[in-house]
C-alpha cells in the first residue's frame, strides 16, 4: 500500500522531520494549559496505539483488523498488575508490554501463514476469540471491567494521581514509543520491511526470510499497541471491554488512514482528530459510528494519502 | 434416552440449532466467496446487508403489510439492487488498487448502515411473526422440530444447492469461473464482464440479504445482528478457503453443527469453538480445508 514513495536514503535530508517533530513535542508540552489534561492524554494513547499499527500496514503492508486485543490485554494486565498485585505503574506498564507482546507472538505466527485479505480476517477471528474470553473469564470482571486502578507512584516516588504528573508520564512513554518507531522505519529492518510490502517475491529472491521479518514487524507493533492499552487504563483507571471490541480495532484503522498510512506523524493526526471527533460528538451517539463510516469511505475513494500524506506530498518531503 | 449422558432431547436440541446457525454460515459464506471470486474484495458489508434483508422484510411487513413469501422474493432482488449501485459508484473505482482498500470501504459501508439502523430503531430487537403456515412443530419422536427451523433448513440448502449447479454445471457459470480466472480474455471473447461483476456482487449481496430474511423470524431483527454474525464467517471463510463454492457450503454447515455440539458438551466454548478449529486447521493446512493457496 504505497502512499508517499521515499527517495533513497543518502540523498534524503531529515530535517523537515526534526522540525515537525519539535513543534509536535512543543504543542503537547504547552497544550495543557488550554486543554483538559485528559483528553490529551488519551489522543497520545491512541496515537501510540496508530503509530503501532501504522508500522504494520503502512510500512510491512500488513493490514491488522485485530489489534484491539493487543491494546485490551495490555489493559488488563496492567490493570491487574497495578490493582491486585500493588506494581508500580512502570512496571505495570512493562509487564503489559511484554504480555501482548506475547499474544502477538503467538497470534502473529499463525496468521504470517495466510497473506492480504486472509491475514486481516484471521487477526479479525482472533482478536474475537481473545474478545469473548475477557468476557467469560473472572478476573477481567466481564462487563464491568477492572474499575478504579490506581496509578500508583512511579518509580514509587513520584505520585501520578496528581493529572499534571500522569500527563509528563504519559508524554514519556509516548515520545519514547514515537520515536522507537522511529528509529525502526529508518533502520535497516525497516528498508528491508518496506522491500517486503513493494515485492514479497522479490524480497525472498533476495536471500531474505521474509516471514521472520512480518513476524517481527508484528510483535514490535503489538506489543506497542500493548504499552497504548496499558498506559491507557492507568490514565483513566479502568480496563474494559470496549478496548477488546472489534470496533477498537476499526477504529484504529481508521486513524491511520485519516491521518496517512506509512506517514510518520499521520497516525498522530488521525488519533487527534479522531479523539476530538469522539468527545465532541459523544451526545450524538449513533452518528459517531456513521461519521467514522463516512471517513472511512471518503478517505478510501479520495483520500488515500492522508491527512500528512497530502502536506507530504504538496511539500514533497516525506513527514 | 440419554446418549453420552445427555438427555436426547437437549441434544438434538442444540444440533438443531446448530445446523440453523449453520444453514445462515452456508448462505453468509456462499455469498462472500462468489464475491471474492469475482471481484477479489472481501466484501464486509456482507453482515450489514444480512441486518438489512431482516429489516426490509420486518418493515414492509409491519408498514406495508408485505408478507412473507413476497418478502423473501422482493426483499434479496432490492437489498441487492442497491448493492449493485454501491458496485457500480464505489467499488468500481477500487479494482485496480490494493485489494485491501475493498475491504476497508466496505467497512466503512457497514459502520453507516448499522449506525443509521442503529440511530433509528435503538439496539434492541423487534420480532418478526412466523408465518401461519410454519406455526407449530413436527413429532418426530425423539425431539420437537418446530416447522419454520425445518423450513430454513429446507430452503437454505436448496438455494446453496442450486447456486453451486448455476456456478458448476451451467454455461453462464462456466463463464463466471472463466471470468475469475482471466477477465480480459474473457471480455476479449465478447462477454461483459463489468456487467457481470456487477451482477455477481448483487447476487451476493442477494444471498445475503435472503439469509437476513429467513433469520428475520428466528433471532430478533436488531441492528447489530449482522456484525456478530459476519466475524464468525470470516473465520468460516479462513477454515473452507475460498477456492470453492461446495467447500463454502460445507463448512458452513458442518461448523454450525459443531458448534452446536459444544454447546452441548462444554458450554463455555461454544462462542469460541470456530475461531479455535480456524487455528488448528491453519496449523494444518493453511489454505483452509477446499482452498488452493496461490
Amino acid at each position: 500500500m504505497t502512499t508517499v514513495s521515499t527517495p533513497s536514503l543518502k540523498t534524503q535530508s531529515f530535517t523537515h522531520q526534526w522540525v515537525a517533530f519539535a513543534i509536535m513535542v512543543m504543542v503537547l508540552v504547552i497544550a495543557p494549559i488550554w486543554v483538559y489534561p485528559i483528553f490529551l492524554m488519551k489522543v497520545m494513547c491512541f496515537a501510540l496505539f496508530a503509530c503501532a499499527f501504522n508500522l504494520l500496514i503502512g510500512f510491512g503492508g500488513l493490514l491488522s483488523f485485530g489489534h484491539a486485543m493487543f491494546l485490551g490485554t495490555a489493559g488488563y494486565a496492567a490493570a491487574h498488575a497495578a490493582k491486585v498485585w500493588g506494581w508500580n505503574p512502570e512496571l505495570a506498564v512493562l509487564f503489559a508490554t511484554a504480555c501482548s507482546g506475547l499474544l502477538a507472538l503467538v497470534t502473529g505466527l499463525l496468521a504470517i501463514r495466510r497473506q492480504g485479505i486472509y491475514f486481516a480476517m484471521i487477526t479479525l477471528a482472533f482478536s474475537q476469540m481473545v474478545f469473548f474470553f475477557y468476557l467469560q473469564t473472572p478476573f477481567t470482571g466481564g462487563e464491568d471491567g477492572i474499575q478504579s486502578v490506581p496509578r500508583g507512584k512511579l518509580f514509587g516516588v513520584f505520585d501520578l494521581s496528581e493529572n499534571s504528573a500522569m500527563y509528563m508520564f504519559v508524554l514519556a512513554i509516548f515520545l519514547a514509543g514515537f520515536a522507537l518507531i522511529w528509529r525502526i522505519i529508518y533502520s535497516p529492518f525497516g528498508q528491508i520491511l518496506k522491500a517486503i510490502r513493494e515485492n514479497q517475491d522479490r524480497a525472498i529472491s533476495l536471500g531474505y526470510d521474509t516471514d521472520m521479518f512480518k513476524l517481527i514487524a508484528f510483535v514490535i507493533s503489538g506489543a506497542l499497541a500493548g504499552t497504548a492499552g496499558a498506559t491507557k487504563s492507568l490514565v483513566f483507571q479502568l480496563a474494559s471491554l470496549t478496548d477488546v471490541h472489534w470496533s477498537m480495532s476499526g477504529e484504529v484503522v481508521l486513524m491511520t488512514l485519516l491521518g496517512g498510512m506509512g506517514t510518520l506523524f499521520g497516525p498522530v493526526a488521525g488519533a487527534a482528530v479522531i479523539v476530538s471527533m469522539q468527545n465532541y460528538f459523544a451526545q450524538f451517539g449513533a452518528w459517531v459510528t456513521i461519521m467514522q463510516g463516512v471517513i472511512f469511505v471518503v478517505c478510501v475513494l479520495a483520500f488515500r494519502r492522508g491527512i500528512i500524506g497530502e502536506i507530504a506530498n504538496w511539500i514533497k518531503k516525506p513527514l | 434416552m440419554e446418549i453420552f449422558g445427555i438427555p436426547s432431547q437437549a441434544l438434538f436440541g442444540q444440533l438443531l440449532i446448530g445446523l440453523i446457525n449453520g444453514s445462515f454460515y452456508a448462505l453468509l459464506s456462499l455469498g462472500l466467496a462468489v464475491i471474492f471470486g469475482l471481484l477479489n474484495i472481501i466484501n464486509f458489508t456482507h453482515g450489514a446487508q444480512y441486518m438489512l434483508g431482516a429489516f426490509v422484510a420486518y418493515l414492509s411487513l409491519t408498514k406495508l403489510g408485505i408478507n412473507y413469501w413476497v418478502s423473501l422474493i422482493l426483499t434479496p432482488i432490492l437489498v441487492g439492487a442497491t448493492g449493485m449501485l454501491i458496485e457500480r459508484t464505489m467499488l468500481k473505482q477500487l479494482y485496480k488498487l490494493d485489494h485491501l482498500y475493498g475491504l476497508l470501504l466496505t467497512f466503512g459501508l457497514a459502520l453507516i448502515i448499522q449506525g443509521l439502523f442503529r440511530h433509528e430503531f435503538g439496539s434492541s430487537g423487534m420480532p418478526y411473526p412466523v408465518p401461519e403456515v410454519f406455526k407449530g412443530a413436527y413429532n418426530t419422536g425423539f425431539m420437537f422440530l418446530p416447522k419454520y427451523r425445518a423450513w430454513v433448513i429446507v430452503a437454505s440448502l436448496v438455494v446453496c444447492l442450486s447456486t453451486w449447479y448455476v456456478i458448476e454445471r451451467t454455461k453462464l457459470g462456466a463463464y463466471l469461473r472463466a471470468a475469475t480466472e482471466n477477465p480480459s480474455l474473457v471480455q476479449a471473447f465478447g462477454v461483459n464482464v463489468p456487467r457481470m461483476i456487477t451482477l455477481t456482487y448483487g447476487f451476493g449481496v442477494g444471498l445475503a440479504a435472503f439469509a437476513g430474511v429467513m433469520a428475520a423470524p428466528i433471532y430478533q431483527v436488531n441492528p447489530t445482528m449482522g456484525a456478530d454474525i459476519i466475524i464468525v464467517v470470516f473465520a468460516v471463510v479462513v477454515i473452507g478457503g475460498m477456492g470453492s463454492i461446495m467447500g463454502a457450503i460445507l463448512t458452513g454447515f458442518g461448523l454450525g453443527l459443531i458448534e452446536g455440539l459444544t454447546k452441548v458438551f462444554y458450554p463455555e466454548a461454544s462462542s469460541t469453538v470456530i475461531f479455535i478449529i480456524m487455528t488448528i486447521v491453519l496449523l494444518i493446512k493453511p489454505a483452509g480445508l477446499f482452498g488452493t493457496q496461490k
